[in-house]
């Protein structure tokens, strides 16, 4: 694929663009299932890795640097040395790799191209090929105005939104939701590594990881009422989506406190950081933590105030969903 | 939603066969949502003759398909009030969705951009047929005429038991749609003779402003309009769109708050509200009630519509209780009993109604219309079809007791 604004790393583009894998895994490493996601040991990790330094004198994120800052979160996720071996543990090789980003806010606050160019390097030093990797959301044209570039087909990296393969015609269904899934989903991951972008939102109070999986569906407008609780939680319990859900790494480099879930200048931070974890739930609830205080610091008023805390947190953590902890107590948060 | 079925995998109803003819007379070949525009491209018909139209047979698609070009479906909406920060809120149903720039509100069809609210399927029609007007159905209003039939995509509630779901829950951009401006539409009514035009099978709220002008273009070249709608709109979108229409078909869904609550995600109110505005108003108009087992069919529910339709609107509003199929989210109940259905107008019929009607069980007597004085039969369908209408200048024939609703063209 192509990267627009001359941010692509050398190495990555010429992988694309050949499709030979940098590194063949040398040998079977077990998959998380999709049952240690989250709560492993009784406690949920939850990863900030900060970087002041994350951007040059302009605003523009340097590629390496975010690289580091990727391997440092990944690997405090999993408790691995090597940059390389998380993601032996999240894919094999032969396995279509989906990275569900956030396009929906521009070039200001979408997911951020050069963390997803440094997770498809890392997929591909894992021995995933790059045309088995995809990178999408919901339309293509947003895809475009976020600074990626279409990519359907050859030996390159995916890119492409819903609009161009559609939507399953059967309904699935979870308690509140009935939905038509993602073909790229359905067809084209095996694995889900969700990239979503920690922003404020106007009506679900937060969007962050859980949120993310509203662009997965074809009727999304239809679960925005009541703060879009239980319908988030439903959503992620869809059975495709929960099976193949590996990661969730939330690109908190640009987020809002205000203003969200589009681009509003003077409601975004450069906050420099991703928030990973295994655990969506537990990820949410810290998100909104940073959220709310950033709002405090600006001298807004809490989101419980404004009568729009994001409610669907708790309910994908309850007895019925089981997506992950929203408790304090069962959440480790780990910063690097 | 309209619950009118749009598809024609949809349930069978007497005469099908002989109206699918007349369909095919009109368009060609029978039409539903996918054949549409081939039809009309191999007609030369209809919508194909449009700049840049494109028959619905290109799927799958290619690797890497053009972009859409959307511009011409786009219209500023006309009902909303603008707020600070580039949001909106949407005047023209009840939910009164506040929306974010570059975000839609509950029904999908509208969008923000950049705090300018536009509805995205104005002359966008994803599906098109040429129906009998009893299909709607309209039992008071030219028995026994067609109607082009249309719908663009999308719907303000989300009925669990949606015979069109796949038009009224999805996006416009997730069905295949052709452009049709109003006034193409107004001359395929003519060109085919249909004296009307019916917006029907998923919600017209959400595409007010293309049958607003299409009924404008319709009525300048002497083409009527109905509308099949659920009835969850706010007041003044209400008069100003249905306010052109020449009759209205409402589907009260039950009446209870707790089932437009769970099973519509809407409310009652809103609705009995509109359909005092319509009385108000003069406009012609029907009651459909989709009578869904163990969920809306208890007597309580029925007498309480009953006397409140005869309280609030009088008993001359035609009431048709009509026979669910499982569909959509609703796939776990059966077919109502007709039993069920004959209850219901039973109780209808002792507290005053003068014309209930059973639908959906096509050949059962309920079907026809009986004059309420003599109660001689007065118009004979089977299915879909008017076999016979006697009524005479609006009166019966036979003892001249005067029949309610829109009986000349």
């Amino acid at each position: 694929m192509r990267w627009r604004g001359g941010t692509s790393r050398r190495h990555f583009l010429k992988n694309c663009l050949t499709g030979v894998a940098i590194l063949r895994a040398s040998g079977k490493v077990p998959l998380l299932e999709a049952s240690e996601q989250g709560t492993a040991a009784g406690k949920s990790r939850v990863v900030i890795a900060r970087d002041p330094q994350l951007r040059d004198a302009g605003t523009t994120v340097d590629s390496n640097r975010m690289l580091k800052l990727l391997d440092r979160s990944v690997q405090a996720v999993f408790n691995l040395d090597n940059p390389t071996e998380p993601w032996k543990k999240l894919a094999r090789p032969g396995d279509k790799v989906g990275l569900k980003m956030n396009a929906l806010g521009g070039r200001g606050l979408s997911s951020n191209l050069q963390l997803i160019e440094a997770i498809c390097e890392r997929l591909q030093e894992a021995g995933l090929r790059a045309s088995d990797i995809v990178i999408w959301d919901r339309d293509t044209d947003e895809l475009e105005r976020a600074g990626f570039h279409v990519s359907t087909g050859g030996n390159r990296v995916q890119c492409f939104g819903t609009d161009r393969v559609g939507y399953e015609d059967e309904l699935v269904t979870y308690g509140d939701v009935g939905s038509r899934l993602s073909k790229i989903l359905t067809e084209h991951c095996d694995v889900l590594i969700n990239v979503p972008v920690l922003k404020d939102h106007d009506g679900a109070g937060i969007t962050a990881a859980l949120k993310n999986m509203y662009g997965v569906i074809h009727n999304p407008n239809k679960y925005h009422p009541n703060g879009c609780n239980p319908y988030v939680a439903d959503v992620n319990m869809l059975p495709e989506i929960r099976r193949k859900m590996r990661l969730t790494i939330c690109d908190a480099t640009t987020a809002s406190y205000e203003g969200g879930p589009g681009y509003k200048p003077q409601y975004a931070w450069k906050n420099n950081a991703l928030i990973v974890s295994q655990d969506p739930v537990a990820l949410d609830y810290i998100g909104w933590q940073i959220i709310e205080r950033k709002r405090a610091e600006q001298g807004l008023k809490t989101l419980e105030a404004e009568d729009r805390a994001p409610r669907y947190i708790a309910t994908a953590g309850d007895a019925q969903h089981q997506l992950g902890t929203n408790d304090p107590k069962k959440i480790v948060v780990v910063e690097v | 939603m309209s619950g009118e079925v749009n598809a024609q995998a949809g349930f069978p109803a007497a005469g099908e066969t002989e109206i699918a003819q007349s369909v095919r007379g009109a368009f060609s070949c029978a039409l539903d949502r996918r054949s549409f525009l081939k039809c009309a491209l191999l007609s030369g018909a209809a919508l194909s003759i449009c700049d840049g139209a494109q028959p619905l047979v290109a799927m799958p698609l290619p690797a890497v398909p053009q972009k859409r070009d959307d511009s011409r479906f786009t219209v500023e909406a006309k009902f909303y009030q603008k707020l600070q920060n580039q949001k909106i809120k949407c005047k023209l149903c009840p939910r009164e969705c506040t929306v974010g720039d570059k975000e839609r509100g509950y029904c999908g069809v509208r969008e923000n951009h950049g705090g300018t609210y536009y509805t995205l399927v104005h002359s966008r029609v994803c599906a098109a047929h040429i129906d009998p007007i009893e299909k709607k159905p309209l039992f008071h209003y030219l028995p026994g005429t067609l109607a082009l039939s249309l719908a663009t995509a999308g719907c303000n509630v989300n009925c669990k038991f949606c015979q069109n779901w796949d038009i009224s829950q999805v996006r416009p951009e997730q069905v295949p749609a052709e452009y049709a401006p109003p006034k193409l539409v107004a001359d395929l009514a003519k060109q085919h003779g249909c004296p009307t035009i019916a917006y029907t099978y998923s919600e017209p709220v959400v595409f007010s402003e293309y049958l607003m002008d299409a009924a404008d273009a319709g009525h300048e070249t002497g083409i009527r309009s109905v509308v099949v709608s659920n009835g969850y709109m706010q007041e003044e979108a209400l008069k100003t769109a249905y306010g052109k229409m020449d009759a209205v078909k409402i589907d009260l869904k039950a009446f209870t708050e707790s089932y437009y609550k769970d099973v519509v995600v809407g409310a009652l109110k809103p609705v009995l509200d509109a359909l005092v505005t319509l009385r108000t108003m003069g406009k012609w108009t029907e009651i459909v009630y989709l009578v869904v087992p163990t969920l809306n069919d208890s007597d309580a529910e029925f007498r309480g519509l009953a006397r409140w339709i005869r309280t609030n609107l009088g008993v001359d509003v035609p009431v048709h209780f009509t026979q669910f199929h499982p569909e959509y989210l609703l796939k776990n109940l059966p077919i109502t009993p007709v039993p069920t259905l004959e209850r219901a107008k039973a109780i209808a019929d002792a507290e005053g109604l003068h014309y209930v009607y059973v639908g959906n069980v096509p050949g059962h007597p309920a079907e026809n219309t009986y004059c309420p004085k003599c109660h001689r039969v007065l118009v004979e369908r089977v299915g879909l079809t008017a076999k016979q209408v006697l009524i005479r200048k609006g009166a019966c024939p036979f003892c001249g007791q005067q029949i309610p609703g829109v009986w000349h063209a």
